[in-house]
């Protein structure tokens, strides 16, 4: 993951970037105003708070009189209160633009991300797709919401005091500007630094999690070949790297502080010589003087923040990118205009519209290459299959036996050619038409958090509780839901990890079978599953083939042999086609697949085949 | 608390002394930033104005020999540059006192860090089945984190306030006690109130962290269910979750920005407060003509320094309990008894027999194994079949040492050594084992079948690759053995996976080699020709094979069949077992008829 965050990060301002932030923004223009507004009245309020300062010198301690002290002490508390109104009115507006903006972005990539094909998904690794969502995403918001705020401000105060310290007295407020552009351009150099080892750090300290994770999930292969010491010492390389990042990150940071407060004691020094002269001369009041020195000391600060925000600003431009990236990313299965007014998109389907399935398929000249392939795996492929019929298909693993799956259920579409649908091209018709008629049963069942029931019914929301009951039994899994703690109440955990694989594979049985599909994809597992259970799934298996049209990613003798259709699969493509007893009798490379596989199933070896 | 401390101080062992030159430099920053004002102060009093000079004696008479107020009236210069000084100053060992703090955190952490990961390696096999993963991992980061800023910041800033808070009130009650008893009375006010507050608040933190895990699962699980999202046409439905867990997190943090810009405000409100009571009762004061000019402007200055930190003081405060909950968390990992170490252990030739009598094993009080003698004679190839759950891996466990034979559960004899009398180290490296699931490291694969022997060559590396039949399929990788495991791109099948950890225990060439199952997913033809290699390969060291197929067992000189409640069936060469009834020879025959029948395509 870092080599590839590492790649794009720019050294420049590129307005192309934030041009695209106009759209995500536009919706919260009203909240940004208002924010910028309220931070102007806080801004001037910070500009003011000196002079009353300089007002009670000037007027109640050097003159040592209290005329008017009351009124003042009145009008100082409201201005406070003022202040205080204003800056929890910004907070709560950042706050808000902040969680409001950064959930629309969440939402945008999340919805297209619903959309998006799968040849994105077998491409694009998870945790990556999930960084973006969810971290980018923050990042993107927090910046809008606070540092383009705080920019604002800092602009604001600083061009406010400078203006305030020419009206006041010009000579004085020329001795403080002057070290402004110094702190500025030792800013800018610093907090490019600053970022850039801060970055390195965080990557040491992904880098540690890293390590421990692998040094904790391997230590009983550590033990086994005698190497806790060696493991340990790399380790220990790890954690040097870190702390020597850290240490550098400290001392920019402890160089960079105290220099910022150096210059600023420069201005006040310099404020202090010739604003103590004019005093001594009369030309100035002890009060000024006292104001003058405030801000110089203020001014530095917000100098320096405005160098951060910018440096954080060019920082940021690769959240953007990627999160626009994403946003942008075509999808290559789209429902045509005409197609969504007629059947509804995925989100508001016009289920009236639907005409009924009856689950014939046809590939008629279907030519198909992968998008991210050059070769084509299918060469002018037909086939009918008519309603019903089990096809199993069968070949070593990594040979494309999916790849006629994603076909039929349009995950693909063909590169040429046509797939129709009880005679009709499925291209004429919606995607979610066809989805919602379809069980699809994984080698490995994915579960979503939530109980046993909800994730049965998540193959058919408006099922009943009798219902969702009826289709578990159907397929032998409620045998394995009583045993369960709290039976079908009984949490799955996160992407169903409390429940055995077997147990998994069951739940998703009674998924599909409660969808009750007229078509039927089941890839077939694998993995070890003990013995009960194994023939409680065969059974699951051949409940739900009747009667439907269905694709089997076969493994198991027994299914392959009483198939309807068998296609024999290698190297991508379709070398043999026909039932058990005629491929048998081919002696060609079903033969030799089918012997093996049955050799090894007598020994009771789970081979990836 | 009190136990905090006293575990960090034991832990700090030779880097006390960054910490403590921390806290005085980070004093004499204190000092000399609260100077400044001083001069400034003493400027606007005694200089520009005509107070009398309240000066230490030394410097009275050196100014006294230069020309007193006079001349200090004319070279303005010389306050200006004792203001430069100060900030030079305060800089200087601000600087110092944040070097040896990043010093003293981050050896601190460092050998924390280094500590934990050696004792974790060093925690016996046990310890490892029993323990989560990913709890041991939350702890070793997220604990270490929070142990890590509560040295870093928190202490530092505890030390450093109250220093500051005690300097500041030193300074001012010296100056003038009325109005040191008007600022000081803000400062439990405000700590107090950010104190309890962000305490109230915590909750609500915490409630917005799990509204984020659960929006973070949320898409994760619908990522990785992508197919079955879109097979099932969910989109709909999925999208409605979603938008619920996400406005819910954002809900929760609008409301909670509410609570925190009150806060701020209040704060603010709080802060300029003070500076409102010591401008006020300085005014009142100077008119009684208690408090000159240059003592007021000191006063608010330092009203001003001490608003932020005496703000922060009362969150830190309330956050310093969950370093507390970190430690007893990473303690109790630590505390945890490492394998012990035998320094008598014996170092015996293993190249001997190899004696179980009257072997028994239980986990949790569940027997696994029972009253097991049998002895697999040096050189030989010793086969084990048996069902899941038979015991058969911790047959390997307990050669291995991973565990030891219970006292009174009969013993292991190597050569007539007892071994639980054997060094640990020295017999596992003898004993080479391959799990049933093995584990790769992400490194190259050259590098882990080198991990054992990190000095072997790549000559040495591939042969061993071919003898576990895997050199062609690393091969046929783009960047050959440079390939890093896990890496994108590259996935290793199991079958692969296994093979390459037989290379690595090859690697170890030990007189003894144990595999565990560790073919399974490797197909007959090169199951055998890895038997067949390994034959050629292995001279005179004793090699045992557990499997449950026959086929990889029947060459071997003798065979072990475990019955499925741990004890032993029958032992015996391939051709005495197939002759005698019993679980061998069911198995035998269901495995060579499926095979026949194979063969002849019938069904």
């Amino acid at each position: 993951m870092d080599e590839h965050e590492n790649t794009q990060i720019k050294k420049n301002f590129d307005v192309k970037i934030w041009k695209k932030l106009i759209p995500i923004a536009a919706p919260f223009k009203k909240h940004i105003l208002l924010a910028a507004f309220v931070m102007l009245i806080s801004a001037g309020i910070d500009i003011l708070l000196p002079l009353f300062q300089s007002h009670a010198v000037d007027n109640f301690i050097v003159p040592q009189s209290t005329d008017g002290l009351w009124g003042f002490a009145a009008l100082f508390a409201a201005v406070l209160l003022l202040q205080g109104a204003a800056v929890t009115a910004f907070s709560r507006l950042c706050m808000y633009i902040e969680m409001r903006l950064g959930c629309d972005l969440k939402r945008k990539a999340f919805i297209h991300l619903q959309e998006l094909s799968f040849s994105y998904y077998n491409t694009t690794p998870v945790g990556y797709i999930l960084a973006r969502v969810m971290s980018d995403t923050n990042r993107i918001a927090g910046m809008l919401a606070w540092s383009l705020i705080d920019l604002f401000w800092a602009l604001f105060y600083v061009l406010g005091v400078f203006g305030v310290m020419l009206v006041l007295n010009w000579k004085l407020a020329l001795l403080v500007v002057v070290v402004v552009p110094m702190v500025a351009l030792l800013s800018v150099a610093f907090e490019g630094k600053i970022l850039n080892v801060n970055r390195k750090v965080r990557a040491a300290n992904s880098r540690i999690t890293g390590a421990y994770n692998e040094g904790i999930t391997g230590a009983k292969t550590s033990k086994t070949l005698v190497i806790e010491d060696r493991i340990s010492g790399e380790f220990n390389d790890i954690t040097a790297n870190m702390r020597r990042q850290s240490m550098r990150l400290t001392r920019l940071n402890a160089t960079f502080v105290p220099i910022v407060v150096f210059f600023g004691s420069l201005a006040v020094a310099a404020v202090l010589v010739r604003g103590g002269y004019m005093v001594m001369d009369s030309a100035l009041e002890y009060g000024m003087l006292s104001a003058f020195i405030a801000y110089a000391l203020n001014i530095l600060e917000p100098v320096q923040n405005i160098a951060g925000i910018l440096a954080e600003f060019i920082a940021t431009q690769v959240n953007i990118e990627r999160v626009t990236t994403l946003l942008e990313h075509p999808c290559d299965i789209q429902d045509t205009e005409e197609v969504k007014a007629k059947y509804g998109d995925a989100f508001a389907p016009k289920q009236e519209n639907w005409e009924p399935i009856r689950g014939d398929i046809e590939f008629e000249h279907v030519w198909f290459k992968y998008p991210d392939g050059d070769e084509y795996v299918l060469e002018d492929f037909s086939l009918k299959i008519p309603a019903g019929t089990n096809v199993a298909i069968v070949g070593e693993t990594g040979a494309g036996k999916s790849t006629l799956v994603n076909l039929a259920c349009r995950f693909f579409e063909p590169t040429q050619g046509r797939v129709l649908i009880d005679g009709r091209d499925y291209r004429e018709r919606s995607q979610l038409w066809l989805h919602s008629h379809l069980g699809y049963v994984l080698q490995n069942p994915h579960l979503f958090s939530g109980t046993v029931r909800e994730n049965i019914r998540y193959g058919r929301l408006d099922a009943s509780d009798e219902e969702v009951e009826h289709a578990a039994k159907l397929v032998s899994a409620d045998v394995v839901v009583k045993k369960l703690e709290n039976g079908y109440d009984t949490e799955v955990g996160e992407g169903g990890d409390r429940l055995s694989t077997g147990e998994k594979q069951l739940v998703s049985f009674a998924r599909a079978v409660l969808a009750d599909p007229p078509i039927f994809v089941l890839d077939e597992a694998t993995s070890s599953i003990d013995t009960v259970t194994e023939q409680l799934i065969q059974d699951a298996i051949s409940h739900i083939l009747g009667g439907r049209t269905s694709f089997l990613i076969a493994h198991r003798l027994s299914t392959i042999r009483h198939a309807d259709l068998i296609l024999v699969v290698r190297d991508g493509k379709i070398i043999e086609q026909g039932r058990h007893e005629e491929l048998m009798d081919m002696r060609g490379y079903y033969h030799s697949l089918y012997t093996a596989m049955q050799i090894n199933e007598a020994s009771g070896a789970q081979i990836e085949i | 608390m009190q136990s905090t401390f006293k575990w960090l101080w034991e832990h700090a062992k030779g880097l006390k002394k960054f910490f403590l030159f921390a806290v005085l430099a980070s004093f004499g920053s204190i000092i000399f930033n609260f100077l400044s004002p001083k001069v400034i102060g003493f400027t606007v009093d005694s200089v520009i104005g005509d107070k009398a000079m309240s000066l230490p004696a030394f410097l009275t008479e050196r100014l006294a020999a230069l020309g007193g107020r006079a001349y200090l009236r004319e070279h303005l210069i010389i306050c200006a540059v004792g203001v430069i000084i100060c900030a030079a100053g305060s800089a200087a060992f601000s600087f110092a006192s944040r070097m040896s703090i990043v010093n003293f955190t981050e050896s601190f952490v460092k050998r924390l860090r280094d500590r934990l990961f050696y004792h974790i390696q060093h925690l016996p096999f046990s310890w490892h089945v029993n323990n989560q993963t990913g709890d041991t991992v939350q702890r070793c980061t997220s604990d270490m984190d929070v142990i890590r800023n509560f040295i870093a910041q928190q202490l530092l800033q505890v030390v450093r306030t109250t220093v500051l808070i005690i300097t500041a009130l030193l300074l001012m009650f010296q100056m003038n006690v009325k109005l040191s008893l008007v600022a000081v009375v803000f400062i439990p006010l405000v700590a107090s109130y950010s104190g309890i507050f962000f305490s109230i608040l915590r909750r609500k933190f915490r409630q917005a962290d799990e509204a984020e895990g659960e929006l973070t699962v949320t898409v994760q699980e619908n990522l990785t269910g992508m197919r079955v999202v879109r097979a099932f046409g969910r989109e709909r439905h999925e999208i409605e979750k979603f938008n619920e867990k996400n406005n819910k997190f954002a809900g929760l943090w609008i409301n909670m920005g509410k609570s925190m810009g009150l806060y701020w405000g209040i704060g603010d409100i709080a802060t300029g407060m003070q500076v409102l009571a010591v401008t006020v009762g300085g005014a009142l004061l100077a008119y009684r003509g208690e408090l000159s000019l240059g003592d007021f402007l000191v006063f608010v200055s330092y009203t001003h320094t001490l608003a932020w930190p005496v703000r922060a003081l009362g969150r830190t405060l309330s956050d310093m309990s969950k370093a507390g909950v970190s430690i007893a968390r990473i303690r109790e990992i630590l505390d945890a008894e490492e394998e012990p170490r035998e320094p008598d252990a014996q170092k015996p030739d293993i190249r001997q027999d190899i004696v179980f009598d009257d072997v028994s094993f239980m986990y949790n009080e569940t027997p696994v194994l029972r009253h097991l003698s049998f002895t697999i004679p040096a050189g030989t190839t010793f086969g084990i079949l048996g069902g899941t759950g038979s015991g058969k891996s911790t047959l390997t466990y307990l050669l291995n040492r991973l565990y030891d034979v219970p006292e009174g559960c009969g013993s292991i004899r190597i050569g007539g050594v007892d071994i639980r009398d054997i060094d640990r180290d020295y017999i596992r490296k003898n004993i080479g084992v391959v799990l049933q699931e093995p584990f790769l490291f992400s490194k190259t694969i050259g590098e882990n079948i080198s991990i054992a022997l990190p000095e072997a060559g790549m000559d040495e590396i591939r042969r061993r690759a071919s003898t576990a039949a895997v050199d062609e399929s690393i091969m046929a990788f783009s960047k050959g053995y440079d390939t890093i495991v896990g890496e994108r791109g590259v996935t290793l099948s199991g079958g692969q996976k296994q093979r390459v950890a037989i290379a690595r225990t090859l690697m170890l060439a030990s007189p003894v080699m144990i595999f565990d199952d560790s073919m399974s997913a490797v197909d007959l033809e090169t199951d055998a020709q890895i038997r067949e290699a390994l034959r050629r390969d292995s001279g005179d060291s004793t090699v045992i094979i557990i499997s449950h197929r026959i086929n990889t067992l029947m060459q071997a000189d003798n065979i072990l069949v475990l019955n499925d409640d741990g004890s032993v069936e029958q032992v015996g060469t391939h051709s005495e077992l197939i002759k005698r009834e019993g679980l061998y020879r069911r198995i035998y025959e269901m495995q060579s008829e499926a095979a026949a029948a194979a063969e002849g395509g019938a069904l």
